[in-house]
């Protein structure tokens, strides 16, 4: 693994060179906070924004996105047949991805990517994408990523992963999509590899000390999943949820997506949208019966997903990575950490 | 890489009202492209999303039979705003089929026993699909006993009644028809709930006999006493679920029962295996 140093007077020519050709994101501020978004040429990444407000699955999963076209024109030959969308599948970089939300992005894989179905617009984003991660010096006070399977500086998901040393970046290069970005960049000066791995372990203990928060989930796969379900605390945990569903939304391991069509003139779309388990509507049968009617129900749904049902599905411990997003956003306080070990230590009667 | 959202065209065949209260009909859609049909090779027991373009897309048990080919139909409820725009086609108009999607019933788990079919209203388009597939002169003897207990509130709402009528004539096939009653009196079938027709007419289970369970939820509650009675063991029964579906390929997350995607893992399952879920459908 060759490591580069990359000196801060240097990073914004450097990312000016990769803009001929990569879609650069990366942290910016706007009115609602600091957000992953596309760089316009004259925006720089902010790279020492602390936990952006949404996570960077849009990148790969935009909130809205369009899957599939028709004409409705019935002059038209190809009327009523619908065709997938024209994407735009040039490369693109993400500076200064978490490590945590990195991780993230493997956990989601596990959903777009499998042995039956690959869905193509999540599958030929994630190929275009390039991950340029920095180790989180500073973990902010909802930070559980250490219990999680992941951490400060986890390599996980990533391409390339940075260390801030104030005057410089020293730059981890782990993929083979790292080094071409690195080059599109011109950053090619070495650094000698034992030193800097002594170094990212010096910066990676440092910011695990700091990391104070943590979650046992070694029990969880050991319980049955009825017991569970049944479990009597599920009252107490969603009596304050408002059902508002901001702990999806910023959730960096939350797929779920609704599919709808819309037409305009002769074209129809069918597009797909982040939806919510938090939503009456999510499982709302045509019928009217809807077998998650009560908040209750969604609320341990969203808990049992994460924590129960991900963990026995894909062995790959929780869908959780611990960016503490929904800790910091519940506007009534509801806290996955509680949760988890509420869950963890459950014993059946 | 395919894309798995998108539809195969399909024309519409034909429309035909499936029972008295017009509320279900039954669409015969033809491939336009013939490649699309092979590629759309299915079981009994599977379904499909149905795709109009502009309005939406709906989860549809298949109705037709692997064996018939050249087409395949699906008898649709009026209920939402897709099945509504559905319901107002016409002939010759084109939409699309994503599928086939979901598991089958256990075919090969079922060779050499004795097959209980039993259904109640609507829920009847996959169990014809399997009754047309075993009584299949290629397929009847790779099948001991077939017994069939189908129920409808009345005569007019059993689908697909001249079928049923032309099995009831048949030796390798035990019809038991009923409907919850009827002022007819040339009415030659049971009349009462499916349960007590299940819990009279259906065969004593021994271990080479499997019950496949459809139908509303009151009389599924119902008709497991009356198997239970019968001596069904709970892997015996095998039952195909619904629930709100939007992808259909186990990727957009409204549909588990547990760890269980019912448009993938399932629709069919076990009763065996719904009483270790959490009972979300």
């Amino acid at each position: 693994m060759n490591f580069i140093t990359i000196d801060k007077k240097d990073w914004a020519g450097g990312i000016d060179r990769s803009r001929k050709t990569y879609r650069v994101f990366g942290p910016v501020q706007d009115e609602n906070g600091c957000q992953i978004k596309p760089l316009t040429p004259d925006l720089y990444p902010l790279m020492d924004a602390g936990v952006t407000v949404m996570s960077p699955k849009s990148v790969l999963f935009p909130q809205t996105e369009k899957m599939l076209t028709a004409t409705l024109d019935a002059s038209r030959e190809d009327h009523h047949i619908m065709k997938p969308v024209e994407k735009d599948d040039t490369l693109r970089v993400v500076l200064g991805i978490r490590p945590y939300d990195a991780r993230a992005i493997l956990l989601v894989k596990l959903n777009f990517d499998n042995p039956d179905y690959q869905d193509p617009y999540w599958c030929d984003a994630y190929a275009a994408t390039t991950f340029v991660g920095l180790g989180v010096n500073r973990p902010g006070p909802c930070d559980f990523s250490t219990s999680t399977g992941c951490g400060p500086f986890s390599e996980e998901g990533l391409d390339v992963l940075m260390a801030d040393l104030d005057d410089r970046y020293l730059a981890k290069i782990l993929t083979e999509k790292g080094e071409t970005w690195a080059g599109a960049c011109g950053f090619d000066t070495t650094a000698d590899a034992a030193e800097s791995q002594a170094l990212f372990d010096i910066l990676r203990k440092e910011a695990e000390k700091n990391i104070t928060a943590s979650v046992d989930t070694d029990q969880l796969s050991e319980k049955s999943i009825l017991d569970l379900h049944e479990a009597p605390f599920w009252d107490d945990v969603a009596f304050s949820c408002i059902n508002c569903g901001t702990c999806t939304y910023v959730c960096p391991t939350c797929w779920c997506f609704d599919i709808q069509d819309e037409t305009k003139h002769k074209t129809a779309v069918r597009f797909r949208n982040w939806d919510s388990c938090m939503s009456p509507l999510f499982t709302h049968h045509a019928s009217g019966h809807n077998p998650r009617e009560s908040k209750v129900q969604r609320v341990r749904q969203r808990f049992m997903h994460k924590l129960k049902y991900f963990v026995d599905k894909y062995d790959q411990g929780i869908m959780c990575v611990g960016c503490g997003r929904c800790v910091a956003s519940c506007p009534v306080n509801i806290d996955i950490r509680e949760v988890c070990t509420i869950m963890n230590n459950h014993e059946s009667k | 890489m395919e894309n798995p959202y998108v539809p195969y065209p399909v024309r519409i065949d034909d429309i035909e009202v499936a029972t008295e209260d017009k509320s279900l009909k039954t669409f015969t859609f033809v491939f336009q492209n013939p490649e699309d049909e092979e590629k759309f090779a299915y079981k009994a027991g599977q379904f499909a999303e149905l795709s109009i373009p502009g309005v939406g897309e709906i989860p549809i048990g298949i109705a037709s039979s692997p064996v018939e080919k050249g087409f395949v139909k699906f008898t649709v409820f009026r209920t939402g705003v897709v099945t509504s725009h559905l319901h107002n086609m016409k002939k010759g108009d084109i939409m699309g089929i994503r599928g086939p999607l979901g598991n089958w019933y256990p075919w090969e788990k079922l060779e050499n026993k004795n097959v209980v079919i039993i259904g109640g209203g609507f829920a009847f388009t996959t169990l014809r699909s399997s009754i047309v597939y075993m009584l299949d002169p290629a397929n009847r003897s790779r099948f001991k006993n077939i017994d069939v207990v189908y129920g409808a509130r009345s005569p007019g709402m059993l689908l697909y009644r001249e079928e049923l009528f032309d099995w009831e004539k048949r030796d390798d096939i035990n019809m038991h028809i009923t409907v919850d009653g009827t002022d007819d009196p040339e009415w030659k079938y049971h009349k009462g709930f499916v349960p007590q027709v299940v819990e009279n007419n259906a065969p004593v289970a021994d271990e080479d006999t499997y019950a496949i369970v459809c139908g509303p939820p009151i009389m599924i509650k119902f008709t497991q006493p009356a198997l239970t009675k019968l001596g069904y063991q709970e892997h015996q029964i095998i039952m195909s679920l619904e629930n709100r579906m939007k992808c259909g390929i186990g990727m957009c997350g409204r549909c588990n029962i547990g760890k269980e995607l019912v448009c993938k893992d399932g629709p069919v399952f076990t009763l065996e295996q719904i009483n270790q879920t959490p009972k979300e459908y």
